[in-house]
């Protein structure tokens, strides 16, 4: 099932009246249950790319179809809606609330998505990172590796329709960065959808999909098997 | 369930700068205190006003001699008045319920070797009925004794304070005014104290014996009248004007040579007074009020600001501008209500220390309390609705790359 189209997204900045096009033209298809790398050099467009699909930015132009909903026009309200329940993000910097414990950084997910049972749901998700015995550890109390389990389960917590994670080991030793990305691989065997951006290969081969972007374009996209 | 959430949140961001919440509240604190105490202070002045013309009745006029004047300012040795006038309003005007006529002098008095000084008022029995006095033991001055011109007093508590001390009962004893003997017959129950001085520093003796005996004169100060009804005040002060005009011989378009003032009006005139002064000092605290609000705006900017990666990561989350603004605004009408709570106890304190340490009477009113509440509320709203608005106006992804 076709879970991510995008069709001649195109995206455009102005600064200081220059416009500068970010995006070119991009078409997309991604299906259920994929674990795609999206790779590229700095400036190469994908940053942006991956807010577009994250439903954090709305593209100048083109379509972007999540679910088969045309999710390129809608407002901030309903982009916001459209994040809680059907994106989960994970981040280089792990994006944790400091003064919020382990448990209560995953539920915030679902406080926002008004979902009952918010306890059990959070500590499932705690429970599938291996981080149940932390709970109560605020994230200054929590090694990298850990915060970035975290950071994984408050992304599941919800079972969105695509992980978007980005550079999620670039703050992390190659050891725990490994132990993060089998965390992914476990995820992505579960059927869990599951977008990549990073520009390490050692990282990328992870993945069974790679898209390379370059000036704002597609120059290629590989299946590996 | 959301609000819930969304309120500990606010709790806890409160929480986890306690110092700075606790600084940026003090402000409503002490507005909030200040506006309840000077409101306590401007109502009970009030209070005290209404309540010592009260006292005295709110049926009364006071006729003086001399030309109508506004304020306190009086010639005081016009001796236009006589104490036929007095019997002829009494006798003549319709809804007079008695009259009395006095003359009033401060004298020294003398008991032993104690003395103390104090007004003398000359007058007549209904002087009891009509000012609303009461003789708690012996007797007031009857009509025998303004015939006889006898030498007899009725003293208030204070005097009785002054020269006798406090157990002792002073009917029989004899004291001396301006070196002339007087023997106390009866003693005044205590009234208190009023804007007009102290009421019970009073020696009350027959008017004739006044006139003749103590100051040698033969006219009137001031005659008070008592009315049968308040409605009828203005009724019966035309008549009384028209009658004194009358046998004064006034011609048309002179001046009155005698005021009439009513009681009513004066409280007005007091009312009007303490109006003005508790507005005055109810926009100081005001103003105290709103710099704390902007205190508040103050804090929360910098809040905003330092918790920019915070919304950031809220809005990746999936809240909405409605759910940032709500947290803010939250926070921010938290402190205020807090802080406002906070300053009705405090300004609680101030008005009972103000009324213990100095003459000033508090009263704190229902009223006071529910305006400077809404008010601290509406302070938290109104300041707080722009910083919290910028918040939730920041998009997610420059939030999430805020260093």
């Amino acid at each position: 099932m076709e879970i991510v189209k995008l069709e001649n997204i195109c995206k455009k900045y102005y600064l200081d009246e220059i416009e500068i096009e970010v995006l070119k033209n991009i078409n997309l298809s991604i299906n259920q249950g994929e674990f795609v790398a999206i790779m590229g050099p700095s400036g190469s467009g994908k940053t942006t790319l991956m807010s577009i699909l994250g439903c954090l930015d709305s593209p100048t132009s083109g379509n972007y179809y999540l679910e088969n909903q045309n999710v390129s026009h809608l407002t901030d309200n309903e982009l916001a809606k459209i994040r809680n329940k059907k994106i989960g993000f994970v981040f280089q910097t792990f994006n944790l609330l400091s003064k919020s414990n382990a448990l209560e950084n995953v539920k915030l997910p679902l406080i926002y998505g008004r979902v009952k049972n918010k306890n059990e749901l959070a500590e499932q998700a705690l429970n599938i990172v291996g981080l149940s015995d932390r709970k109560k550890h605020k994230p200054a109390e929590l090694s990298g590796g850990q915060r970035q389990r975290v950071a994984i389960a408050r992304a599941i917590v919800t079972t969105p329709s695509i992980i978007m994670a980005d550079e999620p080991t670039g703050n992390l030793d190659s050891k725990t960065g490994l132990e993060i990305m089998n965390i992914f691989c476990e995820l992505h065997k579960k059927g869990v959808t599951i977008i990549l951006v990073t520009h390490e290969q050692d990282i990328a081969k992870y993945a069974k999909r790679k898209i390379y972007l370059k000036d704002g374009l597609i120059i290629s996209d590989e299946r590996v098997n | 369930m959301l609000i819930e959430e969304l309120f500990m949140t606010s709790v806890r961001g409160i929480i986890a700068n306690k110092l700075r919440s606790f600084l940026t509240m003090l402000g409503i604190i002490i507005g909030v205190a200040s506006v309840i105490t000077m409101l306590a202070l401007g109502e009970g002045a009030k209070l005290k006003v209404s309540n010592s013309i009260k006292q005295l009745g709110t049926n009364l006029l006071f006729i003086s001699p001399g030309i109508s004047r506004r304020g306190p300012i009086r010639m005081s040795n016009v001796q236009t008045l006589t104490f036929e006038d007095a019997e002829a309003i009494k006798s003549e005007i319709p809804y007079v319920d008695n009259i009395a006529p006095e003359n009033s002098r401060n004298y020294q008095i003398k008991y032993f070797n104690k003395n103390t000084n104090a007004p003398v008022y000359g007058t007549i029995p209904s002087y009891e009925y009509v000012r609303n006095f009461k003789t708690i033991d012996g007797r007031f001055i009857n009509d025998n004794d303004l015939k006889t011109m006898k030498r007899v007093c009725i003293i208030g508590q204070t005097v009785k304070n002054e020269l006798f001390g406090e157990a002792f009962s002073p009917i029989g004893q004899e004291i001396k005014i301006k070196g002339i003997t007087f023997e106390i017959i009866g003693l005044l129950e205590e009234k208190g104290q009023s804007n007009f001085g102290d009421n019970d520093n009073i020696i009350i003796v027959p008017l004739t014996t006044f006139q003749k005996r103590l100051a040698g004169v033969s006219h009137i100060q001031n005659i008070s009248v008592k009315i049968i009804s308040e409605n009828l005040m203005s009724e019966a002060e035309k008549l009384i004007e028209e009658l004194l005009r009358k046998r004064h011989k006034i011609k048309q378009g002179a001046e009155n040579d005698f005021t009439i003032r009513n009681q009513a009006e004066f409280l007005e005139t007091m009312n009007e007074i303490t109006k003005t002064f508790t507005y005055l000092l109810a926009g100081v605290a005001t103003v105290s009020l709103i710099v704390g609000g902007i205190g508040i705006m103050n804090i929360m900017l910098v809040s905003v600001t330092e918790r920019t990666r915070e919304i950031g990561i809220r809005k990746a989350i999936g809240a909405t501008k409605k759910n940032i603004l709500f947290q803010f605004l939250l926070e921010s009408i938290i402190v205020s209500v807090t802080g406002g709570i906070l300053g009705i106890a405090l300004g609680y304190g101030f008005s009972f220390l103000a009324s213990k340490l100095t003459e000033f009477d508090t009263y704190i009113t229902i009223d006071s309390i529910l305006i400077s509440f809404l008010f601290s509320v509406s302070i938290g709203l109104f300041f707080g609705i722009y910083p919290a608005n910028k918040a939730a106006k920041l998009s997610p992804i420059e939030a999430l790359r805020y260093e």
